[in-house]
């Protein structure tokens, strides 16, 4: 039981994590909020407060940002479906009796700990390379012509790059999920004759549930923001602007900081959109 | 229970297995075997996998041109100092809500996890601002602070769930015998909470370590950590396969070794205890 002595004392431990992540949150989200009012445009000396919703109206009415956000919901949904798709059938997989279990997992995980902008690169130069590359040596080997991945195909090949850096991620948790099924479940269906189809579909596929939604939520929440892959490989050209790296553009490139604001207080509202959603599954967990 | 199967099957799922296993660490294992050939070797058609003549001379260039072990020592510095400082922040916050939980506990705990969802681009102009004004841009500094707030909200998951799990008996035991908070803390909950303080620390540096919005954004030469480092070699220099493949097994390697400790820490951590 605690007492009302230990209930202050955890209040006062409690300060300076709450203080710290309040300030961090508020002071500059006020800002930005107060930049997306206004006409800044450091780099020539324009500073004029107070333009009301303009930089809003300018911003969303800009086929920029229709573009960058399909951009972004085409990348984001890519990335999600091979990496759910492909990290389910790999945990099944791995969940199987074989020889070298564990080595087989150190190597699917590995990915996941490679900095972003070595991934970006060595993909970029040593895979995608349309002369030296890896893949062009591989297509040629099977007389095709070699690809110059990131100029024909720029989303695709952006997706597939941070698809190997997140399918690890998703294959660990869905594992984990499926490690934890009760296998007497399994075996009790297995003798009453049920097909692999439908033990997958019955009694797998329902008990990763939640460990898939899971996985949808924070990868969504991760993969919103990527912004090395896209830094190192395209910079945002050929069509793979996502509002991510629009925003990055208008405020640090093209230092018009007022319209970036404008972007980033959009960026926030639908990012908040996704975070309920996941608050709400994160939340039902600490009931239980 | 392992499930019996027939050693056919066995054999079938260990092939299948260590194929994907192997293509889905190929790009590892061809960085890391490049690094080790000249520039010669290293575009040659057809590729040469094993048998060419090892060098060091790559590692030794890209120190000598680039002064590596500054980038690292940067990284350390940065991840190190981060994880260290949220960590201070973080056990006492963790420590209270996981064993004098109130009922302002999980609106707490929810609130912290939403910060972690602000989009950092939202928020890039005021730091970078900030920044500028405290004459911190391109420090090490700003970095720590920085990367220790994004992460915080992780920090305090990951210690609360591994707090929840010491049994409260205890607590209680100790305290008709008599233990004093201070007694407490050192005697019965430090010893119990080390596993998940190291767990903890452990994924915080390996997410720091890899940080790479910030990092690109707020550094330019002397607080760059190997993130940016690497970032630099996108041109001209990423067409030296062999040089590249040197500098990006070294900004790897440490997480690399890391990372296979950590695995299952990770799904905790990551799914802020969802799963387990």
């Amino acid at each position: 039981m605690a007492t009302q002595h230990s209930r202050s004392a955890a209040r006062l431990m409690m300060t300076p994590a709450v203080v710290l992540l309040l300030g961090w949150m508020l002071v500059p989200l006020i800002m930005t909020l107060y930049f997306s009012f206004t006409d800044y445009r450091p780099l020539r000396g324009i500073f004029d407060c107070c333009v009301g919703f303009e930089n809003y109206e300018r911003f969303v009415t800009s086929s920029a940002f229709l573009d960058s956000v399909l951009t972004t919901l085409i990348m984001v949904g890519g990335i999600l479906a091979i990496t759910v798709i492909g990290g389910i059938l790999l945990a099944i997989l791995l969940d199987q009796p074989m020889w070298g279990q564990g080595i087989v997992r150190i190597l699917v995980i590995a990915p996941f700990f490679v900095m972003p902008t070595v991934s970006a690169l060595v993909w970029k130069n040593m895979f995608m390379d349309p002369v030296n590359g890896v893949l062009a040596h591989l297509w040629r080997a099977f007389g095709m012509a070699p690809v110059d991945w990131l100029s024909q195909a720029p989303l695709f090949s952006i997706i597939l790059i941070v698809s190997w850096q997140w399918l690890p991620f998703a294959t660990l948790i869905l594992l984990t999920a499926i490690q934890s099924l009760d296998s007497e479940q399994l075996e009790a269906s297995e003798m009453d004759g049920a097909p692999t189809l439908k033990r997958f579909w019955y009694i797998i596929l329902p008990h990763l549930s939640r460990a898939i939604t899971v996985v949808i939520l924070i990868q969504t929440i991760f993969l919103l923001s990527i912004f090395a892959e896209i830094f190192v490989t395209t910079q945002g050209s050929f069509g793979t602007r996502t509002l991510t790296y629009l925003i990055y553009q208008r405020v640090l490139e093209s230092q018009n900081v007022g319209l970036g604001s404008a972007g980033g207080i959009i960026a926030v509202i639908l990012a908040n959109i996704v975070a309920i959603f996941l608050m709400r599954i994160v939340g039902k967990n600490l009931d239980t | 229970m392992a499930r019996a199967v027939t050693p056919q099957r066995k054999t079938l799922n260990t092939i299948f297995a260590w194929a994907i296993g192997l293509t889905i660490f190929f790009p590892i294992l061809w960085t890391i075997l490049t690094s080790f050939k000249t520039e010669g070797t290293a575009i040659a058609n057809p590729p040469v996998l094993l048998f060419f003549d090892w060098t060091l001379e790559n590692y030794e260039t890209v120190q000598e041109r680039s002064n590596y072990m500054r980038y690292l020592w940067n990284s350390i510095a940065i991840a190190g100092g981060s994880t260290i400082l949220g960590l201070i922040v973080a056990v006492p916050a963790a420590w209270s809500m996981a064993f004098v939980p109130s009922k302002a506990t999980k609106n707490i705990l929810m609130w912290m996890l939403s910060t972690k969802m602000l989009p950092a681009v939202g928020v890039l102009f005021p730091i970078y601002l900030i920044c500028i004004q405290l004459g911190l841009l391109d420090s090490k500094i700003a970095l720590i602070v920085i990367l220790m707030l994004i992460n915080l909200p992780i920090i305090v998951w990951m210690l609360y769930t591994y707090f929840r799990e010491i049994p409260g008996e205890i607590l209680e035991a100790g305290r008709m015998d008599g233990a004093g908070l201070r007694e407490e803390i050192l005697y019965i909950l430090t010893p119990m909470a080390v596993p998940g303080i190291a767990s903890t620390l452990l994924l915080n540096f390996i997410l720091a370590w890899n940080e790479a919005f910030w990092t690109l954004n707020l550094t330019a030469v002397n607080a760059a950590p190997l993130t940016a480092f690497i970032a630099s070699y996108s041109s001209p220099e990423g067409l030296f396969f062999a040089k590249l493949s040197a500098a990006s097994t070294m900004a790897i390697a440490p997480i690399l070794i890391l990372g296979w400790f950590s695995q299952k820490q990770l799904v905790r951590g990551l799914t802020f205890g969802a799963v387990k």
